[in-house]
């Protein structure tokens, strides 16, 4: 129910659930992981017949928190609430909705901070690398343990939206559609250059201790604003940087030293003391490793038709005209690959100059198409 | 309420068709052929509330630049390529016609007849012909290349295209046999590549 006195279109007062799993599961990396526990959320009520549920991938430096606030603090709103509320394009009146943090992350789900129960202190650098694939795993005993079978949609932006191809391929039977918004199938060079550098930033960082830091007390805080700083300029086009902070000076004119003299570089720097201390750095290093390893052509020899060839799902794909990081060329990769196999595709290039960012944004042109589509979903699958 | 000419052109479709439909619109006469023909496929479109109207109509439409041609298609991938009232606003005609038989076995195209004697009258009267198919004023018609039947035939023999169906329908609905390019106002063809 929604209490009125919430504002409209808002899931309001929303907790996470933990979900502890016994059995281990089997990793791409050859190795097993486990015990582990899953923090997520759920919002809308899912139907008798257990066909409404939409489960939310989130990207880089997402969590489990996607719409709604919690109680105690009525600022946290979750990172896609413009998307997903009553009357949202995700409608929770109707379709039940799951929002998972992946394994590896650092907002409750085990990951590198988590104490390995053997040793009684963090995993740190032990934690293994893991692939969108091995999430995927995850997710669909996350659906398993909640009853859910087929998902009415799986969806996602950037590596969210990678997640949702990977359902696609990996649990065909189990997907009726994948929204699959501002991603890749596949990272490029430039991308993981970018990711490389931001890994680097963290990993030289002397407060990084190999990964082991938790034992010395600190955090390298310095790498991992230095990541997040690239990051955001990589997020944003090169229009809307300047449309936001322009190259005024601070103080009217060059101070002719290091301090901050221009708006970006402020942005900047504050971006990047917010991000150090609300992630891990570790979870940072894991989840770009799992962008650059994402390439579900790998195993057909580069040939992405071949690879999409088993998907059974019908997809929506978004891109957005200035994302730069992954342009609307990359999206025109992954419909390609899905006409090739005859599969029904619904692609709109949405007009933006909000950079890869835009997948978050509100946008009339970008929601009337998730709406619409959402509704087509609803009405197929909310009986 | 299902356009005449939408329902001339689901008549040449076969049942089970592939079908591609170039500047798709709203997305009714793909939701029609889904429904009357069990047809699948995509509708193509450009304009954002005509992609959004589509999706809501249970199309799978896809936002692409047909004048960049249908580059994301392998060859004879549709049973038949419609392009619905969409060929005079194009600027690469010619183009998108012989795209159009590269991806489909068949095309449909329907286009207003720029030699129907009610245009032809309104240019002899001195002014830009105006009609239900031709609606816009010259100052703001998205039409760029107006032809008559003749000019038509005459590019589909220059591209190799064999016209398999003609029919004529005048400014009633009704089918037009006598003197088409002077009493049709609408001209439909169905053409394939000549083998």
């Amino acid at each position: 129910m929604v209490d009125p006195r919430e504002p409209a279109g808002s899931v309001g007062t929303v907790f996470p659930q933990v979900l502890h799993f016994s059995e281990p599961l089997p990793l791409s990396n050859g190795t097993v992981l486990g015990p582990y526990q899953l923090v997520y959320e759920t919002y809308g009520t899912l139907n008798a017949s257990k066909s409404n549920a939409i489960l939310i991938c989130h990207a880089l430096s997402g969590t489990h928190h996607v719409a709604g606030h919690y109680a105690e603090d009525p600022r946290s709103v979750g990172w896609w609430d413009n998307m997903v509320g009553p009357g949202k394009p995700v409608d929770t009146r109707r379709f039940f909705v799951i929002g998972v943090n992946n394994l590896g992350g650092c907002h409750g789900s085990t990951g590198p901070a988590s104490l390995d129960p053997v040793t009684a202190s963090p995993h740190g650098a032990r934690f293994p690398f893991l692939t969108v694939e091995d999430w995927v795993h995850a997710q669909a005993r996350l659906a398993d343990r909640l009853g859910i079978h087929v998902f009415a949609a799986v969806m996602g932006g950037s590596l969210g939206g990678m997640q949702a191809l990977q359902w696609t391929l990996t649990f065909p039977e189990r997907v009726r559609h994948a929204l699959i918004i501002a991603a890749a199938p596949c990272l490029s060079a430039q991308n993981i250059g970018f990711n490389e550098v931001a890994r680097q930033a963290i990993t030289s960082d002397p407060h990084f201790h190999g990964g082991d830091y938790y034992a010395h007390g600190v955090i390298p805080e310095r790498g991992l604003r230095l990541a997040r700083m690239l990051g955001h300029i990589t997020y944003l086009s090169d229009d809307a940087m300047m449309t936001k902070f322009g190259r005024e000076l601070l103080g009217g004119t060059p101070h002719f030293s290091l301090d901050v003299e221009f708006e970006i570089e402020s942005y900047l720097r504050y971006q990047g003391k917010k991000f150090s201390e609300r992630f891990d750095a570790n979870t940072y290093l894991i989840m770009t490793k799992a962008l650059d390893y994402f390439d579900p052509a790998r195993r057909t020899g580069g040939n992405l038709s071949r690879a999409l060839s088993v998907a059974q799902a019908q997809f929506l794909v978004v891109s957005f005209t200035t994302d730069w990081r992954f342009s609307p060329a990359r999206s025109r990769e992954i419909v390609k690959g899905l006409l090739d196999n005859r599969i029904s595709v619904t692609y709109a290039e949405i007009d933006s100059n909000q950079g890869h960012d835009a997948f978050l944004m509100e946008n009339s042109d970008y929601f009337a198409v998730m709406r619409a589509y959402l509704e087509r979903i609803a009405r197929e699958c909310c009986s | 309420m299902i356009r005449a000419d939408h329902e001339m052109i689901a008549q040449g479709v076969a049942l089970d068709s592939r079908v591609l439909d170039l500047g798709c619109d709203d997305g009714q006469l793909m939701a029609h052929l889904q429904r009357t023909r069990r047809a699948s496929g995509y509708g193509i479109e450009i304009v954002p509330e005509r992609v959004v109207a589509a999706i809501r109509h249970g199309v799978h439409v896809l936002q692409v630049n047909l004048e960049e041609g249908l580059s994301g298609f392998v060859d004879d991938s549709f049973d038949t390529v419609i392009l619905s009232q969409t060929l005079q606003a194009m600027r690469h005609t010619e183009d998108i016609l012989r795209e159009m038989l590269r991806v489909g076995k068949e095309g449909i195209v329907t286009f207003p007849n720029f030699g129907y004697w009610r245009h032809r009258w309104q240019v002899l009267a001195g002014v830009m012909p105006k009609s239900a198919d031709m609606p816009y004023e010259w100052y703001d018609t998205p039409n760029v290349h107006l032809c008559t039947l003749r000019d038509f035939e005459a590019l589909c023999v220059r591209i190799g295209a064999q016209v398999i169906e003609r029919r004529v329908m005048g400014a009633s609905g009704r089918t037009v046999e006598l003197l088409p390019n002077l009493l049709g106002s609408l001209a439909y063809y169905r053409i394939r590549a000549r083998g």
